[in-house]
């Protein structure tokens, strides 16, 4: 009976507690706070977003509350918020992204004049619903000890017969490969570019698998002899704490290509304020702040990536890799093809 | 014979009204999210899938037959005998191993599978070693590609198999001497009565189990992503990721849903009216073995228990304390997700009560199928639960905002969607099954003739449940508990999508370093997460034994 007893306060206990805890979370939650403030729905991961945010909240006095996750499940959920979304800021890293934010009508146009002057007119939205704050390039990584640079020249080259087998990419589901095959339907059109997956697929060495630093690791031990990746995955590699990273990236070289024609494809982190954003102001002080030499500074240091703003000094290791041409496209239009990318890539069978 | 049968329905039909009243309510609300992504059959537009017809389709079915068909091998492979041996024999290891041997449950497959591939992978420890020591090349040596099906295969099983083990092993200890006695007399011998009498009685057991590993299987995105394994979650992600659309993502997750009741029906089917109930009679007591055997023994149930756990659980480890970057903040990550997996399961493990009890009860058609309906949630990814629970749920929320105005012209912001509402709402949605299957399992086995037994000699209807059920559910209650912990501990795509602002978990942090390719930083957070759901795991594992031994 005794035992009984205990049993049944226990369950009182906990459900008292399950309650009073649903309720005391939602009610912080629903509280309203006077201090300043900005609520950041963020795609780029916690650990490269997080201290920044610090940063401008010291600067600023402005508190940051934030939740990362994928970007298509944060635009659905802001979507579905609607009107009542808590989010005033949307940041993500990829073009497409932004640009499928834009096409689901939930940011809005901003008028700032420190935006407008750092940012060149191709990394940004025309319709300034967008910012591109961060760029990464997309090179191609050779293996040194197989493969010499002159014979490099395009991604197209990729497609021919001499690459058979010596090819490793990712997957096509990697958001990185379906903006860089937009550029190419931009660039080539969409037969051409469909040409080039069945043939770059037929070189390939092995079934798409693993993320970028698998496809660079895959590269330096000797599975494959040629692959794409993002430049901060090798910048991350050759700065990494572990000896055998360091090794690793050694034995693979980079190669800038389509320097005589459009450039090398580039992609960029961008953000935009939500169309029902409560702290419009706050939200476009900390997009303006993310284009300050301080954060863009810290980018470039932290993960490898490159400026936006020109004129800004860049970390030694990419200084290292030396200038190239970029691919100007504008990037609103690697969004809008994304859908159309992803479905030639699955004609031309690239898993 | 119309006396008894009178009687019987009297008894049955005791609880019905408020019963079955409040789990059609519960039932309904669980099934809403898959409801709402069933409905999305009818709108949309069906121009995706022409394309996905002519290029992907086939090849994603059938990369997600063969993973269904080798999972289901590995996962009663290590599950079924293990279970066997160690509840029914003593052999040097058997105590620690009965509970060990669920420790492998505390892994999230994508966790195991990329601790694997760190170690096993070409540019791995092990093949870098290897080639080193051997002075080899790429090329000159073969070695299993852990990055392939087969790989898929072996990482889930290893996780998986647990289910398997637990839900078995409840039903091995609970076997009555008797039968064994029988079967003896009867002149079978030990296979034959394994073969005859005891793996029929344990099959509905079994059958729980493989069904969780398998509809997680089927959810599972994480692993079959890093393997390059397109499996059908792949092109549910590609529709809603790479395409965009989350009607084609909605109408391929309903193909997949159609799928599993499809499989549910057809074992419900092949069981059809067997159903095996516990006769009363003494337990059987463990039996000591010796020599060659008891080796044979501890070297079966030490397989799994290594290359499920102490293996990646010894790299994990040597990773968070040589290799990884930690950051601050783990105890509050820790904190957050122990806090939230034990409401999580406090709620799922009282509704699936509810609703266990009123199937058991009531003889409504309807209850029975909003019963199952109700555990569907578990065969769809987390994302599409998600989907599924913030539609209804921001819909809500819109409706009290503009009620708040209207009345109050108070903005009381999102009261459901923003916060933690939707989120244990959504684990209710998705791990229902979990802890239904065991509680279910658990009921079937309390014969509907003693509690008739009890009613005839005047215990009342709430005696009947103390003096008999609760006793005898104890340990499929526990059992219920200790899964759905680790499954909420685990779980990363619905958390991902519906956690409120600044509220972050372990699974978030080491799922987030993983996928930004820094999987050794990711280290500490996925020990964390395995340790966090050891405590648990130990304690009622040795609660499940115990109940058993007294």
């Amino acid at each position: 009976m005794n035992k009984r007893k205990r049993c049944f306060t226990c369950m009182i206990v906990l459900g008292a507690f399950t309650f009073s805890s649903l309720f005391f979370s939602s009610y912080t939650l629903a509280e309203k706070v006077e201090v300043q403030q900005v609520s950041v729905y963020s795609a780029r991961k916690e650990a490269l977003i997080k201290p920044i945010l610090k940063t401008f909240t010291e600067e600023t006095g402005i508190k940051v509350k934030l939740i990362t996750g994928k970007a298509d499940a944060l635009l659905t959920r802001l979507r579905l918020e609607g009107k009542a979304s808590p989010a005033d800021v949307f940041i993500t890293v990829d073009a497409g992204r932004l640009q499928r934010a834009k096409a689901s009508k939930v940011l809005q146009a901003v008028s700032s004049e420190t935006l407008g002057s750092r940012i060149p007119q191709n990394l940004r939205d025309k319709d300034n619903m967008w910012f591109g704050l961060s760029q990464r390039a997309r090179p191609i990584f050779y293996a040194k000890n197989k493969v010499q640079p002159s014979e490099l020249s395009t991604y197209e080259a990729l497609a021919d017969k001499k690459w058979k087998g010596r090819i490793c990419f990712r997957s096509s589901n990697s958001v990185y490969n379906q903006s860089q095959v937009a550029s190419m339907m931009e660039a080539t059109g969409v037969e051409a570019t469909e040409a080039w997956v069945k043939a770059a697929v037929a070189n390939f060495a092995r079934s798409p698998a693993g993320g970028d630093t698998d496809q660079l690791k895959a590269v330096a031990v000797g599975v494959c002899d040629i692959t794409i990746a993002n430049t901060y995955y090798y910048g991350r590699l050759a700065n990494s704490d572990n000896a055998s990273d360091r090794e690793l990236v050694k034995k693979v070289g980079l190669f800038w290509p389509n320097q005589n024609d459009r450039g090398t494809h580039v992609n960029v982190s961008g953000a935009g304020v939500t169309k029902y954003a409560r702290n419009k102001d706050n939200a476009i002080k900390l997009i303006e702040f993310l284009t300050s030499d301080k954060a863009q500074n810290w980018y470039a240091a932290v993960n490898n990536e490159f400026p936006v703003v020109e004129g800004v000094e860049s970390s030694p290791t990419l200084t290292s890799w030396g200038s190239f041409k970029q691919d100007s496209v504008n990037l609103s239009k690697l969004g809008e093809l994304n859908r159309a990318a992803v479905q030639l890539m699955d004609r031309g069978g690239w898993k | 014979m119309c006396f008894f049968e009178k009687i019987r329905t009297s008894i049955s039909s005791f609880p019905s009204q408020p019963l079955e009243l409040s789990s059609l309510v519960v039932a309904l609300a669980l099934a809403l999210p898959v409801v709402i992504i069933l409905l999305h059959i009818f709108s949309g537009s069906f121009s995706l899938w022409q394309h996905l017809w002519q290029t992907v389709l086939v090849d994603y079915v059938s990369s997600s037959l063969w993973l269904l068909f080798g999972v289901s091998i590995g996962v009663l492979l290590l599950g079924v005998p293990t279970a066997w041996l160690t509840s029914t024999y003593i052999f040097p290891g058997s105590r620690w191993l009965s509970w060990a041997l669920l420790l492998p449950l505390a892994f999230p497959a994508y966790i195991i599978a990329y601790t694997y591939t760190g170690f096993f992978d070409v540019a791995g420890l092990f093949q870098t070693t290897l080639r080193e020591l051997m002075g080899w090349e790429y090329g000159d040596y073969w070695f299993f590609e852990i990055r392939s099906l087969t790989g898929a295969i072996v990482m889930m099983s290893l996780v998986l198999y647990p289910y398997v083990y637990l839900l078995a092993r409840t039903t091995f200890l609970e076997q009555p001497i008797n039968i064994v006695n029988a079967g003896r007399s009867l002149g079978h011998n030990r296979l034959s009565i394994i073969r005859r009498l005891l793996l029929p009685m344990a099959r509905p057991a079994i059958v729980a189990g493989l069904t969780l590993a398998l509809m997680e299987t089927l959810a599972d995105f994480g692993t079959v992503q890093y393997f390059g394994v397109s499996a059908f979650t792949s092109g549910i992600f590609r529709a809603f990721y790479g395409y965009g659309d989350t009607a084609a993502a909605a109408q391929l997750a309903s193909v997949l849903l159609l799928f599993v009741m499809v499989l549910i029906v057809i074992e419900r089917y092949s069981r059809r009216k067997a159903s095996y109930q516990l006769t009363k009679g003494k337990k059987a007591l463990p039996k000591k073995i010796y020599g060659r055997k008891a080796i044979l023994a501890t070297t079966i149930c030490l397989i799994p228990f290594t290359f499920g756990f102490i293996l990646p659980a010894a790299l994990l480890l040597y990773w968070t304390f040589f290799q990884a970057v930690i950051d601050e903040g783990f105890g509050q990550l820790a904190w957050n997700s122990l806090y939230l997996a034990s409401l999580a399961t406090i709620i799922a493990v009282v509704l699936a009560l509810l609703l266990a009890y009123a199937k058991r009860y009531s003889k409504k058609t309807v209850v029975r199928c909003a019963v199952n309906a109700a555990g569907l949630g578990y065969a769809l990814p987390g994302t599409i639960i998600a989907i599924g629970v913030i539609i209804p749920f921001s819909w809500m929320d819109h409706q009290l905002i503009d009620w708040a105005e209207q009345w109050f012209g108070a903005e009381i912001g999102l009261v459901l969607s923003g916060t933690l509402v939707a989120l244990l709402f959504a684990y209710s949605v998705r791990f229902l099954a979990v802890s239904l299957g065991s509680i279910d399992t658990g009921l079937q086995k309390i014969k509907p003739s003693l509690d008739n037994a009890a009613r005839l000699a005047g215990r009342k209807p709430l005696q009947v449940l103390r003096e008999i059920h609760i006793p005898l559910m104890r340990s499929s209650v526990l059992t219920a508990l200790l899964i759905v912990f680790v499954d909420v501990l685990k779980e990363l795509p619905a958390t991902l999508m519906l956690r409120p602002f600044d509220f972050n978990t372990l699974s978030v942090r080491a799922y987030e370093l993983a996928s930004d390719e820094r999987l050794i930083d990711a280290a500490p957070a996925s020990l964390l997460i395995v340790a966090v759901g050891l405590l648990p795991v130990i304690l009622l594992s040795r609660s499940i034994s115990s109940n058993h031994h007294d």
